[in-house]
């Protein structure tokens, strides 16, 4: 399929820019800087055409399954967001928007050194997840005119949200004088549980056969280190996993260094912070819960039921909700609210990933 | 002296609970104890749950420690005393923290913008500078004409060899956050009205029967004050697999033994009649399918097409051609086992249909076939003569969720209320500028300067604008900017 090798360059696109960004804060060469940025364009404009590219096919596929629907009608439910595979793509997509936007708008090249590796993961995980990759039908639940409007809102607020935490984790680097500081310890734990959880998936998948590999997400998640069957290898999980943290911990303050000799003002990081929420916020509020809430009124007649996904969005809601009271109302500035913002995104990777993952639900069909 | 000390203590509690440390303290609990029914399994049967606590505590001492959980309230959470009483909280903070905090914005908002003195203009958050070789009144002239443009109502303050213009904009998007909090009580008491007056059951409806009620358990049902009939049950599915396509039934509503509405039901595609909306949600086998009927079709070679509705054992012929057929045997999902070859069912659901029927030919010979729903060519019979297997009726109920809910019109209503009020609150903001331009001999002195309530940095480029507007007006250049 001519979509897939697009999606491939622009993965590898947005690799070599994260690999480029992070020289970039190394040399802090202006050439350098302005190769990673047309880097990540040259890649969003590779990913960007596999997505209309994708559209079009499963909009022959939706029409070929469904000759009698109609054309607009035919348009949306050929929207290429119906599963994991393709929500984590948008995702990515989103996320490299809303970072070539801040990139511009502020015109400082150092953040892409903290948010093309969340989309780096993405892509990362999309791999080891072992997620289907073809055009799939789409179930009945999914055929509805707010399956794309719900989708879109959502992940472009997911991404804003991924913004905001790739300039938080920036300015806890840069604020951060001290190791031994509750916050800076925080923010490593974080960042190294995802490494690592990504890292035990992709042992998963190395350790598995083809066919397993395709129900990796339902079956097989972290099998072969945390949840192994063999003690021995639990232990060594842990064991790794600790030692590994230390050396995130030990090492991520060297950032710090680099960071403030490049411009890039904790006053900066914090107003991006809070802007990539104030535009998140909104969006996700529209898009994901009150969208999602009529959608399952005229599916199931249920606007809520407190469901492990509905519920966890909730949660999600809540922690940007108590951000933006705690910075305009509660006077909370600088590391606290940073913190909250790093929080806010743990939250959010969990109503996505690890809802589906780990608890179940209605949206169990989102992890096909 | 009482008077007073009853005045401390109503003052100390509306400030208790019109503070934002409550605010944060109900949205942290809030969030963290939503994550123990995320976790722990709601409404279920006790056995699950205690074979998932099992995992964390141990097998021994799971049930109790179940049974301190259910006491409470984990095993129905949203629905428990301390979960709600939170909520509650959560409302009485929300309208107190409002009301106390209105009139300060509502002052905000309707106190006159006065003109400053120059000193106080030069010391706002934001402001640019500039001088141009032109006269006082065309300066203002243009000042008035741009601010104009961009739907400013602008006031003229008048002093000597200077004139000030003042003007604002989006006070009143000072008063979005209030219509996000007014949105969030709605959406409770719509709720509340939902639960006060509204029901949500379920029915499961064989094809063919028909209903007066629906369930809300299995032993309370609940008048619908109609009859729905269920006409049939379908699962469709993409082309040659398993994947569905579609749910679908077709609902009839009768009333006074005369059919007032037919409609064929999809997933997101609900029949609403009288308030109350029936939605497709699940579909199953009847625990006997025996008493079905086998809706086949039959085409001798070049003749006319006829359907019949036959049950187990019953015999048909096709016309003309003297093959006679007796049904024999049903798969509700025909496979042919890889091991053995044995033909079996791979589902008890009807995925891939198909009845075996035994063929007696004209000239004796016997032989048994398997017509496949989903392959129609498994129908041709020697001498090009086909039998179709439509469908077997009968034998599947469809499954309806059945809702009243009389409160989701608030819902609705407060959901559009937060999103546009949430967007005006992000995006939309209160600005206030002021313009002073003084004559200095032959050229005038220009001060721009305002506040915001946020979005700074795109005021400063809005002002930036504007002078450059200004410039290219009076002089068409960039104005010397200081």
């Amino acid at each position: 399929m001519t979509s897939s090798i697009f999606f491939d360059i622009s993965a590898g696109a947005y690799i070599a820019a994260m690999i480029i960004y992070v020289a970039y804060l190394v040399v802090k060469n202006r050439t350098v800087g302005i190769l990673a940025s047309s880097m990540t364009i040259f890649g969003f404009v590779m990913q960007t055409t596999a997505f209309i590219l994708r559209w079009i096919h499963s909009f022959d596929f939706w029409v070929k399954a469904n000759p009698e629907s109609a054309f607009v009608e035919s348009i949306l439910r050929a929207a290429p967001l119906r599963n994991l595979y393709e929500s984590l793509i948008f995702f990515v997509w989103s996320l490299i928007c809303i970072h070539l936007i801040v990139e511009f708008k502020y015109k400082n090249r150092s953040l892409g050194a903290f948010v093309t590796p969340v989309a780096a993961l993405a892509l990362l995980f999309i791999d080891v997840s072992g997620t289907a990759k073809e055009i799939q039908p789409l179930i009945p639940a999914l055929q509805s005119n707010w399956l794309l409007f719900h989708v879109l809102l959502s992940f472009l607020g997911y991404a804003a949200f991924g913004v905001s935490f790739g300039a938080s984790i920036a300015y806890i680097v840069t604020i951060t004088e001290s190791k031994k500081e509750l916050i800076y310890s925080f923010s490593s734990l974080i960042i190294g549980i995802f490494l690592i959880i990504l890292f035990a998936m992709g042992i998963d998948f190395l350790s598995l056969s083809a066919d397993e590999r395709a129900r990796l997400i339902q079956s097989h998640f972290l099998k072969a280190t945390f949840r192994s069957s063999s003690g021995g290898v639990v232990a060594i999980s842990w064991i790794a996993s600790l030692a590994f943290l230390f050396v995130i911990w030990n090492f991520s303050l060297g950032l710090k260094k680099v960071l403030s000799s490049l411009s890039l003002t904790t006053n900066m990081l914090d107003d991006i912070s809070y802007k990539s929420i104030a535009i998140g916020f909104p969006l996700f509020t529209i898009g994901g819960l009150i969208m999602g809430a009529i959608w399952a009124n005229s599916a199931w007649g249920k606007y809520w039921t407190w469901d492990p996904k509905e519920t966890w969005s909730l949660i999600t809601w809540f922690v940007y909700a108590l951000y933006l009271h705690a910075r305009f109302v509660g006077g909370w500035r600088g590391k606290r609210v940073a913190m909250l913002s790093i929080i806010g995104f743990v939250a959010v990777i969990f109503t996505y990933l690890g809802v589906n993952l780990v608890l179940s639900g209605l949206h169990a069909y989102g992890s096909g | 002296m009482a008077a007073q000390e009853k005045k401390d203590i109503f003052e100390s509690i509306w400030k208790f609970f019109a503070s934002v440390k409550l605010a944060i303290f109900l949205l942290i609990t809030l969030a963290l104890s939503s994550i123990i029914g995320t976790i722990v399994e709601q409404q279920a049967e006790p056995a699950r749950n205690i074979a998932l606590l099992a995992k964390f505590f141990g097998d021994s001492a799971a049930p109790t420690v179940y049974n301190i959980f259910a006491k409470l309230g984990f095993m129905d959470m949203y629905g428990s005393w301390w979960f709600v009483s939170f909520l509650v909280l959560f409302s009485i903070n929300l309208i107190i923290c409002s009301i106390d905090r209105f009139p300060k914005t509502w002052r905000l908002i309707n106190t006159p913008q006065k003109p400053l003195t120059e000193s106080a203009i030069r010391s706002l958050p934001v402001k640019k500078e500039a001088t141009f070789n032109v006269s006082l009144n065309k300066a203002k002239d243009e000042f008035l004409n741009v601010l104009r443009t961009s739907r400013y109502q602008v006031m003229e303050a008048n002093e000597d060899n200077a004139v000030q213009l003042y003007t604002q904009k989006g006070r009143y998007a000072r008063l979005a956050v209030y219509a996000v909090h007014l949105s969030i009580i709605l959406i409770f008491v719509g709720a509340l009205i939902g639960i006060k007056y509204g029901f949500k059951g379920y029915l499961n409806l064989p094809e063919g029967q028909a209903s007066r009620v629906a369930y809300l358990s299995p032993d309370l049902s609940i008048p619908l004050g109609f009859t729905i009939a269920c006409n049939w049950y379908d699962t469709q599915y993409y082309d040659d697999s398993d994947t569905p396509r579609e749910f679908q039934s077709e609902l009839v509503i009768i009333e006074d033994n005369r059919e007032v509405l037919k409609k064929v039901v999809e997933v997101n595609d609900p029949l609403t009649y009288r308030g109350i909306t029936f939605y497709q949600s699940s579909y199953g086998m009847l625990p006997n399918p025996t008493r079905g009927y086998f809706v086949l079709s039959i085409m001798p070679a070049g003749g006319e097409e006829k359907t019949l509705r036959l049950q187990y054992g019953d015999s048909f012929e096709i016309p003309e051609t003297g093959i006679k057929g007796t049904i024999a045997d049903f798969s509700p999902a025909l496979t042919r086992d890889r091991a053995t070859g044995a033909l079996t069912s791979y589902s008890d659901q009807m995925v891939n249909p198909a009845i075996a029927i035994n063929f007696e030919m004209p000239d004796e010979k016997k032989f048994t076939g398997w017509i496949l729903r989903r392959y129609p060519d498994t129908g041709f019979l020697p001498g090009g003569h086909k039998v179709t297997f439509l469908d077997y009726w009968g034998v599947e109920y469809t499954g309806l969720q059945v809702a009243r809910d009389p409160g989701v019109w608030l819902i609705y209503l407060a959901s559009i209320i937060m999103a546009v009020s949430l967007y005006i609150c992000f995006f939309i903001s209160h600005k206030k500028l002021w313009v002073y331009i003084s004559q200095n001999k032959k050229t005038v002195r220009i001060s721009i300067a305002g506040s915001t309530n946020r979005n700074r940095i795109s005021f400063e480029n809005e002002i930036e604008r504007i002078l450059s507007h200004i410039s290219r007006a009076i002089e068409g250049r960039h104005p010397q900017n200081k």
